[in-house]
């Protein structure tokens, strides 16, 4: 185990105020169940899961309750033991409208977890694949990719080195450098099944140099002996998470073009998704709660709470001793990639890193003007793209010359607008555009299966 | 002058003359043996139609439409802004019957304005209504009415559209009825409806009466009401939502006063 500086660093990024001063001294507490959970089937990218069971029956902590529907799914599992309610259409945090099953909680400890794998070093890796497959683990990062698919590369992919995700780069968002503090041990042993599953060399542990609590947490917990594992600390920046680029600053290796990171022999899971590996394998429990950040300036007490995914934003605000001033705004996730709501109404779900609660005073409200070329946005792109030109493009509806100048690489990260004098909304174009570019794809898809 | 200054003028002359003599004398040829026929009652129809080249019709102006119904027989009364009068003429020019034409217009199925409709969030992104649609379902609380960011006023080409009050309005004495703004709208909101028709019902939303409710205060809630005061067969249900049969004359005006969120309105 050794502890270096990252080798490379990306092109461009910014530096926004990370205001993690607010919740990252609150330990991770468990929150209580709530009386009723509402468990949305589509938690994760992909098709939903399908609802195996009815209003009426009664599940333990860890039942199945949705099926994985289709290759790139993953299944849902009961975070309480209850009885089932109804079955209705939910509404997440991104405005989509998806089936969600009502559960009545009910305090009964018991369990139906699967049976623990133990000696996972001696077992065959379908196995454990298959384990996190019905775990229904998906990348707790934000985008939900299933776990399953991640770890079930193309033998002519081989993967050398796996990238555990702990730079959390996110403004205001605490949860991940919580569990790397609190849990470090358990993420140390989700990384070395990864490592198992895949036969990868090495496993490089990434974490921001604004965490230094979080790499002595880490470099304790893998000092004992561990083959191949390193942690590569990185310049505090906008966006260290962002997969790709965190590959180039580790490795120097470029995903190419509409590529995957399995094809420079890479993976990257989070330092959440690990522990959830951990909990699958070692205690047999499928993924029902996670570490949710509730903060901001906005509320009374901001916490890391452990929540049972379904129980909705309200009862976490509740929790967190309500709101100190008027709310203006209301993200879930971190105030960079995530998504203002305007409803509390919404369940927490795999994906639900944090809920961030900002007052009139720490928002702006711009009207977007036209361009003036400073090229700013070209400088803050991770991805070297041109997004003044990109935006401009889809605001002239030609969505073909978007396409051509490389808009399907755009990561949606904002730094672009984060830094635009005009105001200009340029990932909300992005967006757009890439609405349209799939709209076509698929159309086109469409007429060559005619 | 001597002659060599004389030849030293007519020269030239007689050669450009002799010129343009062939090139003359060719193109009268070639106008008599090359000519493209076209029919006279193309360029006769063209002057026929109002010349706004929209293309409601499905073509790509006025002249092709001239064109293809000369040439294709196609269908007369495509001509939305020309109306009755254009197809009349059009008729008893290529001596065809015509049927009846009604003049349409388009029409926003949605009286929720900034006053009556709730909005969830405040919205502050691009002004146009398929991407604050695209964001989190738009911003307004309900999930069929109009979002009002003008998307549908900026494809119109005779400025018929105007939005008041977070709402699209057509004018009805603009409206040359070509469709655009139909096809530019998220939601599906716009429809073409018979200009003469007195009465319609402007609301789009097809959920239940107490979830309208909560988003709207003009919105349908189902309650039937105008299906019993109005005239028999005008008004229709779909689910939750009435629909006005334009096939049906209406009489019975009241129905206006009886509608209980006041969506039953005069266009």
């Amino acid at each position: 185990m050794k502890t270096v500086s990252a080798p490379y660093q990306f092109k461009g990024g910014i530096h926004p105020d990370y205001h993690k001063e607010l919740a990252w001294k609150s330990a991770i507490e468990r929150m209580p169940n709530p009386s009723e959970l509402t468990v949305p089937m589509s938690q994760h990218l992909g098709a939903p899961a399908k609802v195996c069971v009815s209003p009426g029956d009664a599940v333990k902590k860890g039942s199945l309750i949705g099926e994985q529907n289709g290759f790139i799914s993953a299944s849902v599992h009961a975070p309480v033991s209850g009885t089932v309610k109804a079955v209705v259409q939910s509404c997440s945090a991104t405005g989509r409208s998806c089936q969600a099953v009502v559960i009545e909680s009910m305090d009964d400890g018991e369990t139906e977890y699967f049976e623990p794998i133990v000696e996972w070093l001696h077992t065959h890796k379908e196995r454990l694949r298959n384990r996190i497959g019905e775990a229904g683990i998906a990348g707790m990062g934000g985008a939900g990719f299933p776990t399953r698919v991640k770890l079930s590369p193309p033998h002519d992919k081989p993967i050398d080195t796996v990238i555990l995700n702990g730079a959390e780069c996110e403004p205001y968002l605490t949860s991940d450098y919580r569990v790397m503090l609190e849990h470090a041990d358990k993420i140390c042993i989700g990384a070395e099944i990864i490592q198992h599953i895949l036969g990868a060399k090495t496993v490089r542990i990434a974490i921001e140099d604004n965490k230094p609590d979080a790499v002595r947490a880490m470099e304790k917990a893998c000092a004992q002996e561990r083959q191949g594992i390193e942690i590569d600390i990185l310049p505090t920046g906008y966006p260290q998470g962002s997969e790709k680029q965190q590959i180039y600053n580790i490795t120097g290796r470029e995903v190419p073009r509409g590529g995957l990171p399995m094809d420079v022999g890479c993976v990257v899971e989070n330092v959440g998704t690990s522990l959830a590996i951990y909990e699958a394998v070692v205690h047999g429990q499928p993924l029902i709660e996670r570490v949710i950040t509730v903060t901001g300036e906005a509320v009374e007490r901001p916490a890391n709470l452990l929540v049972p995914f379904g129980t909705s934003y309200r009862k976490l605000v509740e929790h967190c001793g309500g709101v100190r001033e008027s709310v203006a705004k209301v993200i879930s996730g971190g105030p960079m990639m995530g998504f203002a709501v305007g409803s509390l109404e919404i369940p927490t779900g795999k994906t639900t890193s944090g809920l961030v609660l900002l007052p009139s005073g720490c928002i702006q409200q711009f009207s977007s003007q036209a361009c003036i070329g400073c090229g700013r946005c070209v400088d803050a792109c991770p991805m070297g793209l041109v997004p003044s030109e990109l935006s401009q493009f889809i605001e002239a509806d030609d969505i073909e010359g978007a396409e051509r100048i490389a808009l399907m690489d755009c990561i949606e990260c904002g730094s672009c607008a984060f830094v635009c004098p005009a105001h200009r909304p340029l990932v909300q174009h992005m967006r757009r555009g890439k609405t349209g570019v799939m709209a076509r794809r698929a159309a086109a898809d469409a007429q060559t299966r005619k | 002058m001597d002659s060599e200054t004389i030849k030293f003028i007519l020269t030239p002359f007689l050669w450009v003359g002799l010129t343009g003599l062939v090139i003359g004398v060719s193109l009268a040829l070639a106008a008599k043996y090359m000519a493209v026929r076209e029919d006279p009652r193309i360029a006769q129809v063209t002057e026929l139609l109002p010349g706004a080249n929209c293309g409601g019709c499905g073509f790509a102006g006025c002249a092709e439409y001239a064109k293809a119904i000369v040439v294709d027989n196609a269908d007369i009364t495509l001509c939305a802004p020309g109306g009755a009068a254009c197809v009349d003429s059009i008729a008893a020019f290529m001596g065809v019957s015509a049927g009846s034409v009604e003049k349409m217009t388009a029409l926003v199925m949605c009286c929720g304005d900034d006053e009556s409709a709730e909005r969830r969030f405040s919205y502050n992104g691009i002004n146009d209504c398929a991407a604050a649609d695209a964001l989190a379902g738009g911003d307004k609380g309900c999930t069929y009415g109009c979002l009002g960011y003008g998307s549908c006023a900026r494809v119109c080409p005779v400025n018929a559209i105007i939005i008041e009050k977070g709402l699209a309005r057509v004018n009805k004495a603009l409206c040359i009825a070509c469709g655009k703004c139909i096809a530019v709208c998220p939601r599906k909101l716009i429809k073409l409806v018979p200009t003469a028709a007195p009465i319609h019902v402007l609301c789009n939303s097809k959920d239940k009466g107490a979830d309208v409710k909560k988003v709207c205060s003009s919105g349908c809630i189902g309650c039937r009401l105008c299906t019993k005061f109005g005239d028999e067969g005008a008004f229709v249900m779909d689910g939750f939502l009435a629909h006005v049969d334009y096939s049906v004359p209406i009489t019975r005006e009241e129905v206006i006063e009886k509608c209980p969120s006041k969506c039953i309105r005069r266009n």
